[in-house]
């Protein structure tokens, strides 16, 4: 990397009198997780390069309560989403971008009933609106012709609607977009939301990540595209369990797209 | 004594829609013991949706088999009931074939469109009987279905064989009796109606006596009808209820985007009041408040759940395409969505009948938690939202899980211990792992 990007605070923009473009909510995944990580990095080149101006809270930032809320402590959610709230609404933030489709949705969808409303906007959607506005510009270069199939994260996808989006991106890369049996409104879980990332699965014959890492993988695609830090994690143990770590790769849009522009 | 028949027909007719009413207000009354939820908003959106999934069958033609099949039996089914409007008439005033004065040629199409439907409809029941026990269909076989929920499935497909031939029999004797002139059938030359199809079931009848046709019309007619009032009140102990409730249950189905869960107002005021820095915590609380009964956070019985969740049980149909879209059910978990439906249903008419017997609600000792869902399905759930997607009449099963986990975590702290663990985290240091909160932008020297 040449030039060191700096990644402002909202505390930062408030010190110089200033509110920033979009707040980039990294998540707890893209904030903590090693792999996820890499996302947020990426992501944030994205941003740096089309010269949008962004913060982040930092250390400000918490979990926005999707876990508990959908493991049914809806007491643990409102605290964390009415402390959310306040600092939100302190640094005035009217537009909120996410990696996260599970933050996407609790911050979209059930923070406003809390008194937060913000225009939410996930990742893959802002990046395809940069592009149509001129300010990225993205050559398929490095994925001409692959193969890439992509996942569905159900809290993008059948949870709020938004299909094309991140296809929309792939198509962008000059690949091959290869559909799985299940895709769109029908597309299978990657078992990890409704708090199950943070819980061993019950009783059964098969793990829901394998079940839908077989199905990419009979697709024949190089690269599972996915859009959800936490649909990242488990494709990739599926990926572990299948033995096919030197031959498919997952990744996120974000991470695609930044790869092709060598940032 | 020539009015004897149509007295019967009235007596008849007023026992089978009083049963049938009286048994619809027990189901309204057993919806109204869940809690008052408010769904009377956006009117025209959802006029529009019960057009569109319940009267159009979008979502049922998804997938194209079993859509396409059902949409005949629908159409078949809506059509054909105009014709027992007439048979009714006839049978209060004795007349015969009272509608074909006035509709003249609309009238012989019509019945030449009930008979193409009645054949059709008979060729799609045997299909989905085929299906049903011969093709191994994993949500027709499954676990839930067996006993009870697969009998009454064919029960329904046999009611309708018979009533579809009857009315074809009725038709075919009916036809030949017409052109014969006999008497009461007769209408100076004229044929009344046209049978595309029952003129080739005739073939059977042709060399049989007008006494012997009348019996057989006659009986074909009656048992119709009589089967008719049947079914209508077999509807209720049936997963057929559908037919009716389908158009309500689509109406007030959610309309807001899926991923959005109810917001607990009850929780809101104590999380306020707790972050509410003047809040002062040894104050009287509000005598109005006092009065009412301290509701239980989320559900354990369905009493805690709302009308519209117990309008689903009782419209569910149990097609199991829910079940069949499961992450969890496909992997081997033992949750099913479409079973969820079916115990609270099963719950639901449990609590119903103590009603009936006792005159109110007395505790059975019984929930719906634990003695009809277990915690083990409960958490198998992901939240995908795939089976309220799949559902072809708007039910929502993962409502009911996730109010009843809230039970489960709120009024008994029974979460699971990793998931507690993750929970406590999230408590602590704002996130479900055990990292510190100010270490969130460490990220931000690795660019």
């Amino acid at each position: 990397m040449s030039e060191l990007i700096k990644v402002p605070t909202a505390a930062e923009f408030i010190a110089q009198g200033k509110t920033p473009e979009v707040l980039f909510w990294v998540g707890c995944s893209g904030s903590f997780d090693d792999r996820s990580k890499k996302i947020t990095k990426a992501f944030v080149k994205l941003l740096n390069k089309a010269g949008v101006e962004f913060a982040v809270l930092g250390a400000e930032e918490s979990c926005t309560g999707d876990p508990a809320k959908r493991a049914g402590n809806e007491f643990l959610f409102q605290m964390q989403a009415m402390m959310n709230i306040e600092v939100l609404n302190g640094y005035e933030i009217k537009k909120i971008v996410t990696a996260c489709p599970h933050c996407f949705n609790t911050l979209k969808n059930e923070y406003p009933e809390l008194g937060g409303n913000y225009e939410v906007i996930h990742h893959t959607s802002f990046l395809k609106d940069l592009i149509a506005n001129g300010k990225l510009t993205i050559s398929g270069g490095k994925f001409k012709g692959k193969k890439i199939t992509y996942h569905d994260p159900c809290y993008l996808g059948r949870a709020n609607e938004i299909y094309e989006a991140p296809r929309e991106l792939i198509e962008k890369l000059d690949a091959a977009l290869v559909e799985m049996k299940r895709s769109k409104r029908n597309g299978l879980c990657c078992g990890a939301g409704g708090a199950q990332m943070f819980k061993e699965p019950e009783p059964g014959n098969k793990d829901i990540n394998i079940e839908r890492t077989d199905e990419a993988l009979d697709t024949g695609a190089d690269i599972i595209a996915a859009a959800c830090p936490f649909c990242n994690t488990m494709m990739s143990d599926g990926i572990k369990a299948a033995e096919k770590e030197g031959n498919v790769e997952v990744l996120d849009i974000a991470e695609m797209i930044a790869s092709a522009e060598d940032l | 004594m020539e009015y004897i028949p149509q007295i019967i027909f009235a007596l008849l007719l007023i026992a089978g829609v009083g049963y049938f009413t009286s048994n619809i207000r027990k189901m309204i009354r057993n919806i109204k013991l869940g809690r008052e939820v408010d769904r009377s908003d956006n009117k025209k959106e959802r006029w529009a949706q019960m057009a569109r999934i319940a009267l159009g069958q979008s979502k049922m033609v998804r997938r194209p088999i079993a859509g396409f099949l059902h949409v005949v039996v629908y159409v078949g089914f809506v059509i054909i009931n105009i014709e027992v409007l007439e048979i009714i008439i006839d049978g209060l005033f004795g007349t015969h074939r009272i509608f074909a004065p006035y509709l003249g040629g609309v009238y012989d199409f019509l019945i030449g469109t009930f008979e193409i439907l009645a054949l059709l409809v008979l060729v799609t029941v045997v299909v989905f009987w085929i299906r049903r026990n011969a093709m191994n269909i994993k949500r027709f076989t499954m676990g839930e279905l067996k006993g009870w929920p697969k009998n009454d499935a064919n029960y329904i497909l046999y009611f309708e064989v018979v009533l579809m031939s009857l009315f074809l029999i009725m038709n075919a004797t009916d036809f030949i009796l017409q052109t014969r002139g006999v008497e009461g059938y007769a209408h100076a030359g004229e044929i009344f109606g046209s049978f595309p199809v029952s003129q080739f079931v005739a073939v059977f009848f042709e060399n049989m006596a007008d006494t012997t046709l009348i019996v057989i019309e006659r009986a074909a007619w009656w048992i119709h009808i009589v089967g008719i009032l049947i079914f209508l009140n077999y509807l209720y102990w049936s997963k057929h209820l559908h037919i009716m409730l389908a158009f309500p249950n689509v109406y007030f189905a959610k309309l807001t985007p899926k991923g959005k869960f109810t917001n607990m107002e009850a929780v809101t005021a104590e999380v306020k009041l707790m972050m509410d820095p003047d809040a002062d915590p040894f104050a009287a609380p509000d005598p109005a408040a006092m009065d009412e009964d301290p509701a239980s956070l989320g559900a354990s019985d369905i009493f805690d759940l709302d009308q519209v969740q117990l309008l689903n049980a009782y419209t569910c149909t149990e097609c199991g395409r829910c079940t069949s879209e499961c992450p969890a059910n496909i992997t081997g978990k033992k949750l099913s969505p479409r079973a969820i439906m079916m115990k609270t249903r099963d719950r639901l008419e449990e609590v119903g009948s103590v009603i009936n017997k006792e005159g109110e609600w007395k505790d059975d000792g019984k929930k719906l938690l634990n003695d009809h869902i277990t915690t083990e399905e409960l958490w198998a759930c992901t939240t995908c939202n795939a089976c309220v997607e799949a559902c072809p009449i708007g039910i929502d099963p993962l409502s009911i899980i996730m109010d009843m986990r809230r039970y489960l975590v709120l009024e008994n702290s029974a979460a699971p211990t990793d998931l507690n663990n993750a929970l406590t985290n999230i408590e602590n240091n704002g996130a479900p792992w055990p990292y510190n909160q100010m270490d969130r932008l460490n990220w931000a020297d690795e660019l």
